[in-house]
């Protein structure tokens, strides 16, 4: 099978070394279905050895190989070359983040912004989260309201997206805001409380203009410029006492008359101790 | 305050600006094609007019109204814009306290002037 040669404009960087960033042309030649992660691996394997970027599953699953590919925040392993239809891939580090090597950006001020909003369950019964012995009663629409937001691989596009986070990085950002809704909107959930007092400050929404590339450029499909709108509508209206907020989700009760079937064996012991 | 109640206000006041900023443009720009708030005709700003205006309490009440809507609705997104250019927290205390300052002063000054006219108005003072 022949391809087509094109080229790659890789941004290169290393810290401590090169004095800026450079632009650095590599030639490869594009087979049909080839990824620019398979791109860059080509580069890799045939020209320069050194050439530095963040990936794993290959499948846009785990969101570690999240750049810039034509001026866009994308998957590598999401975008086929053909589908840019370009001779010519410029691909660079995400944006809006400080950069660790060539194309592997630091995201420890997503994570860090993420952990600040607690996008975890919050509940009082914590040690029925801790160590659950049934479930929490949701229904099909209740599950409806925040399970778009919930596909959200952290991956960094919206980040790199958002104008707001470019300019002020006291922002939050789209990904930690999403998620602080996902979880405020999640009924068995009772932390809504707990986020507002960043919510309420200037890591909040309220830097958001709703330029609305966040949504733009989400590889699953992730609205996060909706969730923030959302976040602003219920924490105003909690600041007027007017949020109508949720009880937390009942603990269903143990099936009494269900029998296991034959052959069923028990779960295995868990392997996580709280 | 916290932004949010900051954010707030400035959605409330944005709402109060529509409907007063139409009627000022209507009386004070649109003078010539709608012809409204303006009884001895001329120009909006001649004192008969200015006088006829001020005796009227609708007037001297959405004047201040007006204008300290405006002044926080637009020092508000003045102050983020302001804010966007990365300023350090202290130069942002800085930004709001002078914003505050500025937005309160011409509050003051503006609802002054519309107080003092409505009062020359009832007295009937030339």
């Amino acid at each position: 099978m022949s391809g087509k040669t094109i080229t790659f404009r890789v941004r290169r960087f290393t810290p401590g070394v090169d004095p800026t960033p450079r632009w650095q042309d590599y030639r490869i030649e594009a087979l049909p279905g080839m990824t620019v992660l398979d791109g860059l691996w080509k580069i890799k394997e045939t020209a320069e050895p050194g050439l530095a970027w963040r990936y794993s599953c290959r499948m846009g699953i785990c969101g570690s190989c999240g750049m810039m590919i034509n001026g866009r925040p994308c998957l590598a392993c999401n975008t086929q070359i053909a589908e840019l239809g370009s001779e010519l891939v410029t691909v660079a580090p995400l944006p809006n983040f400080d950069i660790l090597r060539d194309l592997v950006p630091d995201l420890q001020s997503m994570f860090a912004a993420h952990r600040n909003l607690a996008p975890w369950i919050i509940r009082e019964d914590g040690r029925e989260t801790e160590d659950p012995t049934v479930e929490y009663w949701q229904s099909p629409h209740e599950l409806e309201q925040y399970l778009q937001f919930s596909y959200c691989i952290k991956c960094g596009c919206c980040m790199a997206a958002c104008p707001t986070l470019a300019a002020d990085p006291t922002y939050s950002g789209p990904q930690p805001l999403a998620q602080a809704h996902r979880y405020n909107t999640d009924t068995r959930d009772a932390g809504f409380g707990a986020r507002r007092a960043v919510l309420s400050g200037e890591a909040g929404p309220w830097g958001c203009h709703f330029a609305g590339e966040c949504s733009q450029v989400c590889p699953k499909g992730v609205d996060p410029a909706r969730a923030i709108q959302l976040m602003k509508r219920q924490l105003v209206l909690d600041l007027l006492h007017l949020r109508r907020g949720h009880a937390p989700a009942p603990l269903i009760s143990i099936p009494k008359e269900v029998r296991r079937r034959d052959g069923v064996t028990d779960a295995p012991p868990r392997t996580v101790r709280t | 305050m916290k932004e949010r109640g900051l954010w707030f206000l400035f959605l409330v006041a944005g709402l109060v600006v529509l409907p007063l900023l139409a009627v000022h443009m209507a009386v004070m720009h649109l003078d010539g094609t709608l012809a409204v708030g303006n009884p001895s005709g001329g120009h909006p700003i001649d004192w008969a007019n200015v006088m006829a205006r001020g005796r009227s309490m609708a007037f001297a009440l959405t004047y201040p109204l007006l204008l300290g809507a405006a002044l926080f609705h637009g020092f508000y997104g003045l102050r983020s814009i302001l804010f966007e250019l990365g300023p350090a927290a202290g130069i942002k205390k800085a930004i709001s306290l002078l914003l505050l300052l500025a937005g309160l002063t011409l509050f003051v000054y503006g609802s002054w002037a519309a107080i003092t006219a409505h009062q020359l108005a009832l007295r009937g003072t030339p």
